[in-house]
């Protein structure tokens, strides 16, 4: 402490000596020794006053009282600077943990895309934060294909924990036979004993029957799915008054069916696809209606990655949702 | 070894009181500038505390000398509401941008040692020690 004290005051002597930049340079490196040293502020003053006492040994008590002081708030500033620290240091165990955690949700909600014949099936679910509050579960069998789209209303950790859950309620149902409005009842209660109130999700389900080729489709409060009709060539809204998951028990779903022809095409997505708060008025749906049709000749997995690319562009890579689109082409 | 002093903490103006005899004392015990204003802060804080959370108690402040080590005492004293999760409130806080309060925690990187007791409708008594030469 002494040997810093005296060399404190050799750059500040030289410096009112002769004011030099390289005596400034001097000084702002010796600071980094201070700070290395874990000084205060507080300390740091005191060193000064004391250098100044030193050098100039007429130096008025009025000018000492005023160091004092100062002395005396800073304690307050170097208080708050170690709280600082000690919070930059929890922040960053609190980030390995997320870390940790993203890991572990992506190993827990793994998504292989299935190859069932006649399908072409493509996915893109990109988190906004680690954790991800959408989850795409796919099922297949000899004769049936089914997919759940699914979105936890809220982010992060608490999204993520519920989403585990939901995937395993997924599991359980098993058979990609299951009827889509069967699977939400059972799902909805699961999640209507278990997670608190204020937690709910919804899920869009489809399973389509590989012989017939019928798409059987239910929803749950879920940003309705896009059908184009090649036929037709027209694109229809997949859409039910579904209830969101996890609000009320017993809840009957109603479910539909389609008959797929070659060349349509679904696209399943949750509302972080289309739900942009910079831009309300913005007809997100018809952008993507139009996108997709240009697109149409590509692989079911390319349309994703441009809708996301474009999408992105779009919105100045400023997305605020989870985004979790999947597009399905007979 | 010296006597203990002791402030009532009733109104405002007696944590002002409790600040002069802590730096009084600091001083007299030989504690620098800095270590004393680190101490006034701690007093500072506990009877803040007393103030706004039990409304009436007591700061004793005293000398200590053991084996050759010198150094001040503080224990704040109250019969308040006593404190729900003691080691919660030594942790560091998320705070509102605008409270610039220094808190516990503070008091506890200002001294060498703290010890808190408190019983949920009894009171909180909160012993705090600092070492001269030393941290
Ligand atoms: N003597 C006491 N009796 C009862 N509760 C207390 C006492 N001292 C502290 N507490 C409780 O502990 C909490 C933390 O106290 P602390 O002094 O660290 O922060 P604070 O007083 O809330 O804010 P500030 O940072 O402005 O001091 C207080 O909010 C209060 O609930
Ligand atoms: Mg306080």
């Amino acid at each position: 402490m002494n040997k810093l004290k005296a060399q404190y005051k050799r750059i500040l002597s030289d410096y009112i000596q002769s004011q030099n930049e390289s005596n400034l340079y001097i000084g702002q490196n010796f600071i980094k020794q201070l700070i290395q040293k874990n000084l205060t502020p507080e300390d740091v003053i005191d060193i000064h006053k004391q250098a100044i006492e030193e050098i100039y040994n007429d130096l008025p008590e009025s000018m000492l009282h005023a160091y004092d002081f100062l002395i005396e708030v800073m304690v307050h500033f170097g208080l708050m600077f170690k709280e600082h620290q000690s919070l930059l240091i929890k922040q960053e165990e609190i980030r390995i943990e997320m870390d940790v955690a993203a890991k572990i949700q992506n190993l827990l909600l793994e998504t292989t895309i299935p190859n069932p014949k006649d399908l072409d099936i493509g996915m893109v679910s990109v988190p906004i934060r680690k954790l991800n509050g959408d989850y795409v579960h796919f099922m297949h069998n000899q004769n049936y294909f089914s997919v759940a789209v699914t979105d936890v209303v809220g982010k992060g950790v608490p999204a993520a924990l519920c989403m585990s859950m939901v995937k395993y309620g997924l599991d359980t149902l098993e058979y990609a036979r299951s009827n889509p409005s069967y699977v939400l009842e059972v799902l909805n209660n699961i999640i209507e004993k278990s997670v608190d109130d204020s937690m709910f999700v919804s899920l869009f389900y489809g399973r389509f029957d590989l012989e017939n080729n019928i798409f059987t489709w239910s929803s749950a409060g879920h940003e309705p799915a896009l059908y184009y009709n090649s036929t037709e060539q027209t694109f229809y809204d997949l859409e039910t008054k579904g209830l969101l998951l996890g609000i009320l028990q017993e809840v009957k779903y109603n479910q539909h069916d389609i008959k797929l022809n070659d060349n349509d095409f679904l696209i399943l997505m949750t509302d972080g696809v289309t739900d942009f708060r910079e831009m309300e008025e913005f007809d997100s749906r018809g952008y993507i209606k139009d996108l997709a049709l240009s697109i149409s000749h590509l692989t079911a997995q390319e349309m994703c990655e441009v809708i996301y690319e474009k999408l992105q562009e779009l919105l100045n890579f400023n997305i605020e949702d989870d985004f979790t689109i999947v597009v399905i082409k007979k | 070894m010296d006597s203990k002093s002791t402030v009532e903490i009733i109104t405002e103006l007696d944590i002002v009181a409790a600040r002069r005899l802590g730096r009084d004392k600091a001083r007299e015990i030989g504690f620098n500038k800095v270590d004393q204003a680190r101490i006034t802060t701690a007093i500072s804080e506990l009877a803040k505390n007393i103030f706004l959370y039990a409304h009436v108690g007591k700061i004793v402040i005293e000398k200590i000398e053991v084996n050759e080590k010198t150094g001040i005492g503080i224990t704040a004293i109250d019969r308040g509401p006593g404190i729900q999760e003691v080691r919660k409130v030594l942790e560091d806080r998320y705070r509102t941008p605008d409270s610039v309060g220094a808190g516990l925690p503070a008091v506890k990187r200002l001294v060498d040692s703290i010890n808190i007791q408190s019983k949920i409708g009894l009171g909180t008594k909160i012993k705090v020690v600092k070492w001269l030469n030393q941290g």
